[in-house]
């Protein structure tokens, strides 16, 4: 029979280097044994290999200070940990609890997008300095073409509290001086002084250090999609400990409606 | 509670007034304007009022019938498809019946065969409405995206099948339906131009540009409703129906999340 469809050649064939598990009980990752060449690696190392490929520990221990102080504040307000915590209240498990925190963070104005969205335009931007474009032309053609700018501006409050203290692990493990850094502050002084005073938030400086350390826009995305784990899973814990329901409650009242007045029916 | 400001939600989808001994429970629901319990549970049907939640309007009979022919072509895409195989992968480990459709929702939202197909799909619409000449323009030339996003940029013509040969019957059979039923402009003109619309893309029309082209027509807008796209598109229905009994997330089906 002659060979129609585009998919029969990947009929029960697929074809890899990332790794997988055979009968004999042999674990490869991207070329290396799990139980004899990686196993010494601390998780986050081990992340980075299986993600991106890269053997780092600096890297990993960059990133890994990225997920402490960046992106998990305990609190169940913010929009994320929410979920976490109305699953708790509502007494769900924590697994289905924290799929659905992280499925939100891949969201517009926090989380993933910008991170990804941050690092994206940092490359961008260096390519068109690299063509001789002023850091003005780059920041103005940007805000003209998106109206946004991923990495600058806050919901909420203006500052990040969480840039100085991020910079300052940065340097004690001795990042925090490469070129994409200087420009992500550099766009963060030109913007505070526009009509938008955007400030630099904590994307464009996680984004600024990890493309000095090499990384791409996906290997960003990729190494930060758990990396709100570890503020979503305490707002489960805490709300599943409390009375059930009593996570925020909101009374009839609570609901401010715009629609339709009147009482309608509905003719058979 | 204190006399304080509080905060809100604001919604033009839902009404409630308490029950006279507790201000945390609703002793009449409203939805856009319509008494749920008392009205809507007796003489609404399903599909109907999933077209109230998201269009706050009663559907005519021809939106509620195209409504419910592509709500039924869409419910069960059979074993074979990626999402529906997602969501056996979580039945068959014994995993939780809501992880069943969070994983076959994840899945079926993609650019191959998912709600972000039938998205892009409808910006083709809203593009080209039906000028065949912008279509040939527009599959040649697609556009690019301008920064990176979470999605990764379509690789095929949105609504046609890029593994495909011709276009599959139940495609053929569901629009040929819908455009009986619902008697819709873009339907209409898809049936018409569907073998020119297959030779620029180089592959056969797809369940997904069926579903654009149906909820194009019943003006799902683009900007303000997109969730319900996305709905739509995304195979809920099946799991309730079909491999789960008792799928502990129903209540996501109506979940208004669109207009609020």
């Amino acid at each position: 029979m002659p060979v129609h469809s585009k998919l029969e050649k990947f009929e029960d064939n697929w074809r890899t280097s990332i790794g997988g598990w055979s009968l004999e009980g042999k674990v490869v990752l991207r070329g290396k044994d799990v139980f004899t060449e990686l196993n010494e690696k601390p998780w986050m190392e081990y992340l980075l290999y299986a993600a991106t490929g890269k053997e780092s520990p600096k890297i990993a221990r960059l990133m890994e200070a990225m997920w402490v102080i960046c992106t998990s504040f305990p609190d169940p307000r913010i929009w994320n940990n929410r979920i976490s915590a109305l699953a708790g209240t509502a007494r769900s498990t924590g697994v289905l609890a924290a799929a659905g925190s992280l499925a939100v963070t891949e969201a517009t104005i926090y989380g993933l997008k910008p991170i990804k969205g941050a690092t994206d335009f940092f490359y961008r931007a260096e390519a068109r300095l690299s063509e001789g474009k002023s850091l003005e032309q780059i920041v103005k053609a940007e805000l003209k073409q998106f109206r946004s700018i991923y990495g600058y501006g806050r919901p909420i409050v203006d500052a990040d509290e969480r840039v100085k203290p991020m910079m300052e692990f940065a340097r004690s493990i001795d990042c925090g001086n490469g070129k994409f850094v200087k420009l992500a502050f550099d766009i963060d002084k030109y913007l505070s002084n526009t009509r938008l005073k955007y400030r630099i938030n904590i994307a464009a400086v996680c984004a600024a250090l990890l493309a000095d350390e090499g990384l791409s826009p996906m290997d960003f995305y990729h190494m930060a999609t758990l990396a709100f784990t570890a503020g979503a899973i305490p707002c489960f814990i805490d709300a599943s400990n409390q009375h059930e329901g009593g996570f925020f409650p909101l009374r009839t009242s609570r609901l401010s409606f715009t629609g339709v007045e009147e009482v309608r029916h509905w003719e058979v | 509670m204190t006399d304080k400001s509080v905060e809100t939600i604001t919604t033009k989808i839902w009404r409630e007034t308490p029950e006279s001994d507790n201000p945390f429970a609703a002793a009449d629901c409203f939805c856009s304007g319509y008494d749920v319990y008392g009205d809507l549970l007796k003489n609404a049907s399903l599909i109907d009022y999933l077209y109230l939640l998201f269009k706050l309007e009663r559907p005519t009979s021809q939106q509620s019938a195209l409504l419910e022919g592509l709500a039924i072509a869409l419910a069960n895409p059979g074993p074979r498809d990626h999402s529906v195989r997602a969501a056996m992968s979580a039945g068959v480990g014994g995993s939780t019946h809501a992880s069943a459709l969070i994983a076959a929702l994840s899945v079926g939202a993609g650019n191959l065969g998912g709600a972000r197909e039938v998205f892009h799909a409808m910006e083709y619409w809203q593009l080209c409405a039906t000028n065949l000449q912008d279509w040939q323009q527009i599959i040649k030339n697609p556009p690019q995206e301008g920064r990176a996003d979470v999605w990764s940029p379509m690789e095929h013509p949105p609504g046609f099948d890029p593994n495909g040969i011709s276009c599959p019957t139940p495609v053929i059979k569901t629009l040929a339906h819908l455009v009986e039923v619902g008697q819709t402009p873009h339907l209409s003109w898809l049936q018409d131009n569907r073998q020119q619309l297959e030779e620029f893309a180089d592959c056969p029309l797809a369940f997904s540009g069926v579903a654009a082209a149906a909820l194009f027509d019943l003006i799902f807008c683009l900007s303000r409703q997109r969730c319900s796209i996305y709905y739509c598109a995304c195979p809920v229905l099946p799991f309730t129906l079909w491999s789960r009994k008792n799928l502990a997330g129903g209540s996501t089906l109506f979940l208004p999340m669109a207009s609020n």
